[in-house]
């Protein structure tokens, strides 16, 4: 029988938490790394027991750890991110120039085929990789060097490059995303760039519609249509049909278009969810109600999905790497909030539980399908 | 011998118990004992000092002898109590909530 096994970094630390196909019941594991901002935590397609972690502290900075049994045990590895050649500046918040620092790993994103070979979204943002399993990583530099670089800003968590998707049509197309720069397309594995942000509006940049300075929040594809793309922006829940060049808003009947997570379902590439937040000001569920919202055509026309969901006083956030999905039938859909909390669903939305409730703040979510 | 005191999240990276003794030769400095420390336990590598600046993280702190040793030159050398081993050389994380 198939299981799943649920990756989640946390704020104080990893936690793993197993199932059968069933779903029903969970063993947690951890924390693994106790103590430290576990930032995201990931296996590798290639070799389900390769996992990646990205362990950070205030303290004491970055780590990167690898396991090669599933999370029963791990080592350290390489931690260096040294950008590269001389870093140049970008925005600061007040609108001055400042030099680019190496702050933090936040999504870890191992390749579709090598276990060795993994990419790494940093902040202040850049995107690194690796071939040798993490011991040694390189700057992929034309992304800050395309140009745009000055005119980047850190949203309010961080200049951060959170999110990272691999074509599995085409190896040599990447899609990346930055707060507060936009989304950006390579299609020679990593030399050069073109930000993908056309369509898009944000109100809270003095042009609305610059090439770039969007703060994109996450965006999700469906490994079978990799030229479509959806996105949940800082507001605004919008898709691709061209592999980025161009964007239309799919917010619809959402009660709120706010949002962190969007993730696409396992068997349905036009079955889409979020988790709509109030507002920027305001980080949490709108009437105080969690609620997943599920589109099954694609944006636009969207169903909430409460049953087995807090629908009263609850003030957590769900932040953008903390939803995944696994690929049994019917698909699991989870996620993680900031109250500690890991939401599991069977059935495709259709009714949730909580796997665990007390973890310290969710950061991040992953699930891997294992035979 | 050189002994070093390191915070309790460094001493669980680098799989130690207690303090961590080193071979170091003379001078005895900052930098010539946290050479010393990365080479023996490479995982501690950047979690002290930056990699490319080699500047300690501004959240931690050297102490020994009962004297705040964080602003002295890396290559400026450790009291005598340090180089002989009587007294440790103390990395110190910043008290915070959290």
């Amino acid at each position: 029988m198939s299981k799943v096994r649920v990756l989640a970094g946390t704020r104080k630390g990893a936690f793993i938490l197993t199932s059968d196909g069933k779903r029903e019941k969970w063993d947690v594991s951890g924390p693994h790394f106790s103590g430290w901002e576990i930032f995201h935590v990931k296996g590798s397609p290639a070799d389900p027991n390769r996992l990646y972690a990205s362990q950070c502290s205030g303290w004491f900075g970055q780590v990167i750890q690898r396991s090669n049994d599933g999370g029963q045990t791990w080592a350290p590895v390489g931690n260096k991110f040294a950008y590269d050649g001389v870093p140049g500046t970008h925005q600061w918040y007040d609108g001055t120039p400042h030099p680019w620092e190496f702050k933090r790993v936040w999504h870890l994103e191992p390749s579709l085929t090598d276990p060795e070979t993994i990419y790494a979204g940093v902040e202040d943002a850049a995107l690194f990789h690796s071939t040798d399993g993490g011991q040694n990583w390189q700057e992929l530099s034309g992304l800050r060097g395309h140009g745009s670089g000055p005119k980047w800003q850190p949203g309010a968590g961080g200049m951060c490059l959170h999110t990272i998707i691999l074509d599995p049509s085409d190896p040599q197309r990447i899609f990346i995303a930055i707060s507060a720069a936009g989304a950006f397309r390579t299609d020679d594995a990593g030399k050069t760039w073109r930000p993908i942000n056309q369509g898009l509006r944000s109100a809270q940049i003095p042009d609305p519609t610059a090439e770039v300075g969007h703060c994109v929040h996450h965006i999700a594809m469906h490994p079978s249509r990799p030229r479509v793309l959806f996105m949940q922006k800082h507001w605004d829940v919008m898709r691709s049909d061209d592999a980025g060049n161009s964007w239309k808003e799919v917010s619809g009947n959402l009660p709120t278009d706010f949002g962190f997570v969007i993730d696409v379902h396992a068997h349905e590439p036009e079955t889409i969810y979020v988790v709509p937040i109030k507002s920027d000001g305001e980080h949490f569920p709108p009437d105080a109600k969690l609620r997943v919202f599920r589109s099954r055509t694609g944006g636009n026309e969207w169903e909430a999905l409460t049953k087995g969901l807090p629908q009263k006083d609850c003030y957590v956030n769900v932040l953008r790497d903390a939803m995944a999905i696994d690929s049994l039938d019917k698909c699991g859909v989870y996620f993680g909030t900031t109250g500690g909390q890991v939401y599991a669903s069977a059935d495709a939305g259709d009714s949730w539980a909580p796997i665990v409730r007390d973890l310290p703040a969710v950061l991040s979510v992953e699930v891997q399908t294992l035979p | 011998m050189i002994r070093v005191i390191l915070p309790p999240h460094l001493r669980t990276l680098a799989q130690v118990r207690g303090d961590v003794e080193l071979e170091v030769e003379n001078p005895v400095t900052q930098r010539s004992v946290l050479d010393a420390l990365e080479v023996r336990y490479p995982m501690l590598r950047g979690t002290i000092r930056d990699h490319v600046t080699q500047q300690r993280r501004p959240f931690l702190r050297f102490f020994a002898c009962e004297e705040d040793l964080s602003h002295e030159p890396p290559d400026a050398p450790l009291p005598d109590a340090v180089a002989s081993g009587t007294e440790p050389l103390i990395i110190l994380g910043a008290i915070a909530g959290g």
